[in-house]
């Protein structure tokens, strides 16, 4: 096991599977010859070739409807948004056409796409440029929305986005590429739809995914101090949604708090929330409380991005509510 | 052109006109749901378009799709039934009249988002490209779509990476009730390509005669690796847009004047003129025909409707 960071792992995930698969290949703005705007796919223009790393013209549209016509004659593309937010510019093929066609024509196409997505707050870059619109996208059946956020889950879970027969878009988070952890050597793969405890606790339960899985593990560790022990379990993919370690972790501590980066109204945590109240009701032995992104277009101040922004202290106050 | 063959694209048109009016009457009759956009006038279009390609060809069009769909191939059946959405049906009754398609037949949709196919039929291209295949991609769209975004952006990218794609422009002169010089900068819609250095031409869409010549070299022209190629045929939808259509945009002596202009009409003639075949050789193909879109009426109207459990079926390949 070597400690890499989770662009490396990105990056790691990205090469192995072009180098096992000719049909793999990338687009998007700024891939190739720039190395990639995260630099993500730094080296990959001189080893793969502009063939197989094609830079795009400014294009969302045309990058994502390009990618889904590719899919349809049976290569693999993977779409580069160069951040979420321009994804809106494509937004008709991401949740109106990839996720459509298979189901639409009677099972007869099959659209074999990864899109990767930037997303997240938090670098001062203003309202167009920050957002967490992950709950979005994962409304849309036909799509798979997979967010990780270690680097073991991002090498594992976008290896198996790749090899998949279905359109997935891939949110990575713009301030977690310097996180580091343990990726597991070789062949390392994770299945889509399945949500993970990443730490056990009995006291409360902590839902989360992405960017917030660093700052739950930070309330964790903090909470520990007190003698609270909270269980944090990461969904990793939005949709298909894994409900059931969060319901068996529900059952063991009855209170639970939702942590998303994304507003809260109509989010990740609303639907959380609703699932535990349909499936858990019976166990709830305190109101289900939600973190998450204050109402606002984020701003570009520093100290009122943050204030919009979830907090540590945040995710430590709601546990203390419903405990 | 063998006589098999110049007697094929006769049948072909006459196929979609009376599959067509069929439509309409199941439409009328309630049997078919949502919108229901005709071909009627438009058929030379997409029978010379198909006369002319090569089975490594891939096509690809907006909502009005039927008449592509018996040209490359599928049957009255297939069509019919995927209009009163049965499981017999193209799509299995799940697309409905905007929506059939048949990998089968490498015709890849039936799209119904204005403009928003041809950035996939640029993907199509790229996939035959990739691959070191030679087929062309052809993406038909109406005139109304070169107004969106994904028009430029696709074409744009067609030219940049020199795929393989013969864009058709169907200029039927109205984006639903709007002219095109009301929504249009330009009304010769080939100048837009000009705009991209993509080679471009216009084409009389009421003779399919021409359609199939000029596909012939665009689709040469293309196959050689030189990129895309720009094509524009004019032509004229005899019935509304979509059934219900008020056509408060146009006045019935227009109307009129292009129904003269029958594609079939003009066809036959060339046909019988050019002692080609019979007007005797040709009845009888009509009276097939009309046989056989009765036969497939019976079929649809009999097939049963897609299970219950067709409902979850194929929303993804892999079950979650």
């Amino acid at each position: 096991m070597a400690a890499i960071t989770v662009r490396q792992a990105i990056s790691d995930a990205l090469r192995e599977e072009m180098e096992r698969d000719e049909n793999v290949f990338i687009l998007g703005e700024e891939v190739g010859v720039w190395g990639g705007t995260y630099a993500v796919t730094r080296g990959f223009y001189d080893q793969f070739g502009e063939k197989r790393v094609r830079d795009t013209p400014i294009a969302e549209a045309a990058i994502i409807g390009a990618a889904i016509g590719a899919a349809l004659t049976g290569l693999r593309p993977i779409a580069e948004m160069m951040t979420i937010n321009f994804a809106f510019s494509a937004f008709d093929h991401i949740v109106n056409e990839a996720p459509k066609l298979h189901y639409m024509f009677g099972g007869q196409f099959r659209v074999p796409m990864v899109i990767r997505a930037v997303g997240g707050g938090g670098r001062q870059l203003g309202a167009t440029h920050s957002q967490t619109p992950d709950a979005i996208f994962a409304h849309f059946p036909g799509l798979k929305v997979v967010a990780p956020a270690t680097p073991a889950d991002s090498k594992g879970l976008l290896k198996t986005a790749i090899r998949s027969d279905d359109p997935v878009l891939f949110i990575e988070h713009s301030t977690l590429y310097q996180w580091r952890g343990e990726v597991p050597d070789g062949e390392h793969l994770v299945e889509i739809g399945k949500s993970k405890i990443q730490r056990p606790g009995q006291h409360v339960t902590l839902v989360t995914y992405s960017k917030m899985l660093q700052l739950s593990m930070e309330a964790a560790d903090a909470l520990a101090k007190e003698g609270i022990e909270a269980e944090i379990v990461d969904l990793r993919s939005l949709r298909p949604l894994d409900m059931g370690p969060v319901i068996e972790s529900f059952k063991k501590t009855n209170r639970c708090v939702i942590v998303e980066e994304g507003w809260r109204s109509y989010g990740v945590g609303a639907e959380i929330a609703a699932r535990l109240y349909e499936e858990a009701f019976d166990y709830i032995d305190a109101p289900i409380k939600r973190v998450a992104q204050k109402e606002v277009p984020l701003p570009y101040n520093r100290e009122l991005e943050q204030l919009a922004l979830p907090q540590v202290k945040d995710i430590i106050a709601a546990v203390k509510e419903v405990l | 052109m063998k006589k098999e063959e110049a007697l094929d694209l006769y049948r072909q048109m006459v196929l979609i006109r009376r599959v067509e009016e069929q439509a309409a009457l199941l439409y009328q009759a309630g049997k078919v749901g949502g919108f229901l956009h005709l071909y009627i006038g438009q058929e030379a279009v997409s029978t010379g378009l198909v006369a002319a390609r090569l089975p490594q060809d891939r096509f690809i069009t907006a909502y009005r799709d039927h008449g592509l769909a018996l040209n490359v191939g599928l049957t009255a059946n297939q069509v019919l039934a995927e209009l009163l959405g049965k499981a017999t049906g193209t799509s299995k009754g799940k697309g409905g009249s905007m929506h059939m398609a048949s990998v089968e037949h490498n015709f890849w949709g039936g799209h119904a988002i204005v403009g928003a196919h041809l950035p996939i039929a640029a993907g199509l291209a790229l996939g035959d490209q990739y691959a070191g295949r030679d087929g062309v991609t052809v993406c038909m769209f109406g005139d109304g779509a070169t107004n969106i975004g994904y028009f430029h952006e696709a074409v744009n990218l067609s030219k940049v990476w020199k795929l393989p794609v013969l864009w058709v422009c169907e200029n039927n002169q109205y984006g639903m009730g709007t002219a095109v010089p009301r929504a249009s900068a330009v009304s010769e819609i080939r100048q837009k390509a000009e705009g991209y250095l993509i080679p471009n031409s216009r084409v009389d869409g009421m003779d399919v005669m021409a359609v199939k010549e000029a596909a012939a070299e665009a689709l040469e022209y293309v196959r050689k690796g030189n990129g895309p190629y720009f094509l524009e045929a004019i032509t004229y939808r005899f019935q509304g847009h979509s059934m219900g259509d008020p056509e408060r945009y146009r006045k019935p002596e227009e109307i009129k004047q292009w129904q003269e202009n029958d594609p079939i009409g003009i066809y036959r003639k060339f046909l019988t003129g050019g002692k080609k075949a019979t007007a005797k050789e040709l009845d009888a193909i009509e009276a097939a025909v009309v046989e056989e879109v009765a036969a497939a009426v019976k079929f649809a109207e009999e097939s049963p409707n897609p299970a219950p459990e067709a409902l979850f079926t194929d929303i993804y390949v892999e079950a979650a």
